[in-house]
């Protein structure tokens, strides 16, 4: 009995200090570092038209690729689990590409298939439009690291709720439309949720790939990542905390925002 | 009227869960689809619904060609095996579904909704969630959102097939007087001889994709076409090529030349029925449906010789049920066995 009880206590202490160490220790470090020296030093960063340029910039990276991934994932989702054919495993394998590859590899990717020798660049250059080195590429990268995350949340939960409910729907006059707002959607929707949420998560802190597209402009092309680091080379500490603990701050709040909306539904 | 099935062909892979089906279910009749797992009646169902298509074959609903249509075009109301409650809906939304999809106005929806849950009797739980319901009220809420869109036919696959055995008694019963007071057109399937005799007029019985016998509980009892549904409808020994009901043997205590010598294994009572397992000198495991005055006329014991004479045996020779890949030549008699319509 006490033995059995103790070693729970030791299973818990150690579980506990393996998280604080690994995850909790550098994220309080953070937020003691950027107060070290009162509100001012990590305020005038993010105050500062880069700093603020950079916020807006990562926002715009979130409102266009989290649509569109949310749109495209529960397409594709849906294309998986509902219509079964063969070529299914190879778009299931397509899909978690961005899982597998690094993404300073995908941002080099995309740097030669839309650079002055690539297969897509020349023809766009003609075109007058740009990719690299502004706004389109920096999206094209944030949704290519983000997009299997609500693909793979709401993949299993259509799964498990089946097509009962859905055929039920068609027998009491539903078209698939109207089956898919009043009856599909309402049950997946906290798997395409937490899907959206780790996809804002993702392009919120999305680095290497939008590095390399991007060319990190200060005050065109930089994202507030790409802001961390160009004030962590300057030696600008306060700055480069300040931004991040902004950006983790943007990564929580979405997290809880849909935790209060799940709680106020149940 | 009714609804007809007319060369119904249906392949799933390998499998073919439909062979040529033919059915014909008159208005307002209660048909069950009666056979083992396995035997294709789900698919002939959900085929009638729209919601399996036909690789051949058709099905016309009240004397329109239906085979075509998906299923929110064929008026059928359905009810599943596992409810398919909507989960985030209340009672009440779940009954007035139909209703909103086809653009009631707010108070007749209501007034219908209410109507309905009262003749299900679960007035009272409208506002309720289907995961606070029983199994028993979660079917009879489906059976109130099937119905409220007042179908020209109503579907029902095993729709008692998860609930317990004494939830299961009162449904049927329930359901039987369901369709007295409405006289929809239904269909019900079922693996259960005694629930299809229970609350069918009528039986489609099924095997291997294939119909093997249509008409009434009566019929197929006592006139069966084939092995196969002598002995899925209702109990059957079987003594060389012959079959014989259990009611139909005879015990007697002196041999003679229509007699067979066995000992008696086993002595069952089941109230006033007893149930005499014996065996033949080849072997043959037989038993007998005997009631308690015949058992003490007897005076039978475990270990005891008899005599068994069956009443009345039939034989099959030739037809034998189908069966896969070996195509039985079917006769005039069978096909029209097979047409419920024009024999009920």
């Amino acid at each position: 009995m006490s033995s059995s009880r103790s070693s729970r206590w030791g299973l818990r202490i150690l579980g506990i200090g393996y998280l604080t160490a690994l995850l909790l220790a550098p994220l309080v470090m953070i937020f003691f570092k950027t107060f070290e020296d009162g509100l001012g030093p990590p305020l005038d960063a993010i105050t500062s038209p880069d700093g603020l340029h950079a916020l807006k910039l990562t926002l715009l990276m979130v409102v266009v690729a989290v649509p569109l991934n949310t749109i495209f994932g529960v397409g594709c989702a849906l294309l998986l689990v509902r219509h079964r054919w063969k070529g299914n495993a190879i778009i299931d394998g397509i899909i978690n590409l961005p899982f597998a590859i690094s993404p300073i590899v995908i941002g080099l990717a995309l740097f030669l298939l839309y650079g002055t020798n690539g297969w897509f660049g020349p023809v766009l250059a003609e075109a007058g439009i740009k990719i690299l080195f502004s706004i389109p590429g920096m999206l094209l990268a944030s949704i290519f690291v983000s997009l299997p995350f609500v693909v793979r949340e709401v993949v299993p939960v259509l799964q498990e709720i089946g097509t009962d409910q859905e055929q039920a729907a068609s027998t009491l006059g539903a078209n698939s439309w109207q089956t898919f707002w009043r009856i599909t959607l309402p049950a997946i929707r906290w798997g395409v949720a937490y899907g959206m949420v780790l996809t804002t998560a993702r392009v919120l802190g999305e680095f290497g790939a939008v590095t390399i597209v991007s060319g990190s402009i200060s005050g065109e092309t930089q994202t507030l990542p790409l802001f961390v680091a160009k004030q962590f080379e300057q030696f600008n500490y306060a700055g480069a905390y300040g931004a991040s603990l902004l950006l983790a701050v943007l990564a929580l709040s979405a997290l809880l925002a849909m935790n209060l909306l799940k709680r106020k539904e149940a | 009227m009714g609804i007809t099935v007319e060369g119904a062909n249906k392949r799933f892979g390998d499998f073919q869960a439909l062979k040529d089906v033919s059915i014909s279910v008159p208005d307002g009749s209660l048909t069950a689809l009666l056979g083992p797992s396995g035997s294709g009646k789900s698919t002939l169902l959900r085929a009638i619904a729209g919601l399996e298509d036909l690789d051949s074959g058709r099905v016309v609903i009240n004397d329109e060609d239906a085979t075509a249509k998906p299923p929110q075009n064929r008026g059928v109301g359905f009810v599943f095996q596992h409810y398919a409650a909507f989960k985030h809906m209340t009672v009440f939304e779940n009954v007035g579904f139909g209703l909103k999809i086809r653009k009631w106005k707010k108070p007749e929806i209501s007034d219908r909704v209410h109507e309905l849950l009262q003749l299900v009797q679960l007035d009272g739980l409208a506002g309720r969630f289907p995961s606070q319901l029983s199994g028993g009220q979660r079917q009879r809420m489906a059976l109130a959102r099937a119905l409220a869109v007042q179908p020209q036919v109503l579907l029902l696959d095993e729709p008692f097939g998860a609930l317990d055995a004494k939830v299961r008694k009162d449904l049927r019963t329930w359901l039987r007087h369901l369709h007295e007071e409405m006289h929809v057109t239904t269909i019900f399937v079922t693996h259960d001889q005694e629930e299809a005799m229970d609350v069918a007029e009528q039986l489609v019985v099924m095997n291997n994709g294939r119909v093997e016998q249509s008409g009434t509980a009566n019929d197929l009892y006592e006139d069966p076409a084939n092995e196969f549904v002598m002995s899925f409808v209702g109990e059957v020994n079987r003594l060389g090529d012959s079959y014989v009901r259990p009611h139909d043997i005879e015990v007697v205590s002196d041999p003679d030349a229509s007699t067979e010598e066995g000992m008696v294994q086993r002595i069952v009572a089941l109230g006033f029925e007893i149930r005499v397992e014996l065996v033949l000198a080849d072997g043959t495991e037989v038993w007998a449906q005997l009631t308690r005055n015949e058992l003490q006329r007897l005076e039978l014991r475990e270990g005891q010789i008899a005599y068994l004479r069956p009443v009345q045996a039939k034989s099959f020779n030739g037809s034998s049920p189908s069966d896969p890949g070996a195509s039985t030549p079917r006769g005039p008699r069978d096909e029209g066995d097979a047409e419920v319509s024009a024999a009920v």
